[in-house]
């Protein structure tokens, strides 16, 4: 070999291993960009999945109940008075405060501590003459206090939490009644004002029944579109038209369907504002043209040889398709249509223009109660003020993310597991 | 006995003339081959007798084709009811992804011929014994029909299409994507089926058609260059291309 061919010849090696190099820098910076993302998303969001508590004792006392009767029924323990009962239980805590500063010590648990101190007493009617230990939602800043999410060193005027209640707090951690504890209220409760008290249950239960509207009107149209146009419409300038259309449609900006559902669905329609139903219905008119592309992508990879098959045994063209082609199609539909639903999980825009970013404290039970949606909630909690919020919306992220990594995987699945290998 | 009658068959692929002035009788309960070089137009013909052309759009058939003096290449005519009477088995095996006994069964089934589960039992088994292959699949019929063999898929095509006893029997270079045994299996399936059904058959072995066929026709060009007993064809062909054709001097 001359030495012209062995430059050239270690030239292409360098070539090729340069490239290689790119490459690998390419996936690695990818890889980077993600690491920080979810170092991000779950360094400030992990907290929100512990709630804290803060342990006290309840005297349930007959006289300041304002129960009279000897042994009270359930109706006389519903309409009791806790007020004071529970009011009690909290300034107990330190008795040596003086009496018009007791709001101090009541901020330190969320508003609904009274509910609290009912429904023990509900679920627990013995309890009632005594003295026994209760857990109370600790508020939001004292929450974000034992999470060490609080800064302490800033002057006690620009505190939510003043000097006194971090003294009560200290005293109370140092004998362990400071509890902090798995957050099932964040999955089970709806939106509040209240960051101690704030759930997903609403949006959570809002995004699976705007998913469940959204398959619903989506699948079975775009899977009769995409039959029609790929095994039985005539191939001419009008359907290319259409296909030109649908490819167009798929590229569509989100926010512009979200005007086509107020101005139509609310405005003619006259559908329930800030209802799963319509913003189903809005997000299928996005994943419409995906489930058409993706339903004729796996149409046309279905082998002509076995249409061919089924037509010369004398089955119809309705025949062959419904017996032979669509079955063979449907592995690659559904995922399409998931990836399309998995996208509709992720919309918030048009959402928004449909009235589901109404503050909703209640959990839906129909597609036509009014709900927010995940990513909505993200937007609203990211918009509020309070500090507590700032992990909510980190733990509703990869509340999202955990959805989301869930559909592709079925996705996947489906691809994978059901699709036939055409040798 | 004449069983198909073709004659002065045109057939155009847009503006492209793939055939022309084809006319030909095929005769009943014999094997007729179809040979020429590649692009000759004896699969196009071959697919005018049960209209499979019709699945492309662009293709356009003029003349006359006549099966029992049914005219096929007419609009009125149910294609349906034409595949039912005239199968097929094309050039690769084309099995559905489905058992074997459903791919037996689903030409039955479809046309309403077995009335009774035990009547389909029946089918599937006359099919898959005409077809020679009921002795390899009789245990496994629940299994599906890609996994088996490629010589065994072709044999499963074959007996999918005799499955709901059709007159005649097309097939599409059958044995291209098999091996030399699968090969000789198939033919002398050819022969034994040839005493119930005709067959057409395109092939591009020489020697098949030699070994198979009653008559055979030769194609150049879309057009049929000489048509005639298949040892006058091979021994004694009128026609000089013809003659280069065999002796393998193109194509």
């Amino acid at each position: 070999m001359n030495s012209f061919k062995k430059n050239l010849l270690k030239k292409r090696y360098n070539a090729e291993r340069r490239f290689q190099w790119y490459g690998k820098i390419a996936i690695g910076l990818a890889l980077s960009f993600l690491a920080v993302f979810m170092f991000q998303i779950f360094s400030k969001g992990y907290s929100a999945f512990q709630k804290t508590w803060i342990v006290t004792e309840v005297h349930y006392d007959k006289e300041l109940l304002l129960i009279d009767a000897e042994s009270p029924s359930k109706d006389d323990l519903e309409n009791a008075d806790y007020y004071d009962v529970a009011y009690k239980a909290m300034t107990s805590l330190d008795t040596g405060l003086p009496e018009e500063e007791d709001r101090q010590l009541i901020q330190m648990v969320s508003y609904k501590y009274e509910a609290e101190v009912k429904d023990l007493l509900l679920k627990n009617p013995d309890f009632l003459g005594k003295i026994v230990p209760i857990k109370l939602t600790a508020s939001d800043d004292v929450d974000q206090v034992h999470k060490g999410n609080y800064p302490r060193d800033i002057p006690e005027k620009n505190r939510r939490v003043n000097d006194y209640q971090l003294q009560i707090y200290d005293m109370l951690n140092e004998r362990g009644d400071i509890l902090s504890e798995f957050n099932i209220s964040f999955f089970t409760s709806p939106d509040s004002r209240e960051a101690e008290l704030a759930g997903i249950a609403s949006s959570f239960m809002g995004t699976v029944f705007s998913i469940l509207v959204c398959l619903a009107f989506s699948f079975p149209v775009a899977v009769l579109a995409a039959i029609y146009l790929e095994e039985f419409a005539p191939k001419n300038k009008f359907t290319d038209f259409i296909e030109v259309n649908i490819n167009n449609l798929a590229a569509v900006p989100s926010i512009v369907f979200g005007l086509l559902g107020l101005g139509v669905l609310l405005a003619v329609f006259n559908l329930p504002r800030s209802t799963p139903l319509v913003g189903g219905i809005t997000l299928s008119l996005m994943t419409l043209p995906t489930i058409i592309i993706a339903a004729r992508a796996s149409l046309k990879a279905v082998p002509p040889s076995i249409r061919e098959a089924a037509l010369a045994m004398g089955a119809s063209n309705m025949q062959t398709t419904m017996h032979h082609t669509v079955p063979l199609s449907m592995p690659g539909t559904l995922s399409g249509t998931i990836i399309g639903l998995a996208q509709a999980l992720g919309e918030t825009a048009p959402l928004i223009l449909i009235g589901m970013v109404a503050f909703v404290n209640t959990i839906p039970g129909t597609p036509v109660d009014p709900a927010a949606s995940l990513p909505v909630q993200i937007y609203i909690w990211s918009e509020s003020a309070e500090r507590g919020f700032v992990e909510k919306v980190s733990a509703c992220i990869m509340v999202l993310l955990a959805f989301l990594i869930l559909m592709n995987l079925a996705a996947q699945i489906v691809r994978h597991k059901f699709e036939k290998k055409w040798s | 006995m004449s069983k198909i009658k073709a004659e002065n068959v045109n057939v155009y692929y847009g503006s492209k003339q793939a055939l022309f002035d084809v006319s030909i009788d095929i005769a009943e309960k014999e094997v007729t081959a179809l040979i020429g070089p590649s692009g000759c137009g004896k699969s196009t013909f071959l697919r005018c007798l049960n209209r499979m052309n019709d699945v492309i759009e662009i293709c356009r058939v003029e003349g006359s084709i006549k099966m029992d003096n049914l005219e096929l290449n007419s609009r009125k005519l149910d294609v349906v009811r034409l595949r039912e009477n005239v199968g097929m088995v094309f050039q690769k095996p084309n099995p559905f992804p489905k058992t074997i006994y459903e791919n037996v069964a689903y030409g039955p089934t479809i046309h309403g011929i077995a009335q009774s589960k035990e009547e389909m039992d029946q089918i599937v088994e006359t099919s898959l014994k005409k077809a020679a292959l009921w002795n390899e699949v009789k245990d496994r019929l629940d299994e599906i029909g890609t996994g088996l063999s490629g010589g065994q898929q072709q044999r499963l095509c074959i007996a999918r299409a005799i499955s709901v006893s059709p007159e005649v029997i097309l097939m599409d270079e059958p044995c291209s994507a098999l091996d030399p045994i699968a090969t000789a299996q198939i033919e002398e399936l050819i022969d034994d089926l040839k005493k119930e059904v005709t067959i057409v058959i395109v092939t591009h072995s020489m020697s098949q058609a030699a070994r198979v066929s009653q008559k055979t026709g030769f194609f150049h060009l879309g057009k049929l260059i000489e048509f005639g007993p298949t040892d006058k064809i091979f021994k004694n062909p009128d026609n000089q291309q013809t003659q280069d054709y065999i002796t393998g001097r193109f194509g």
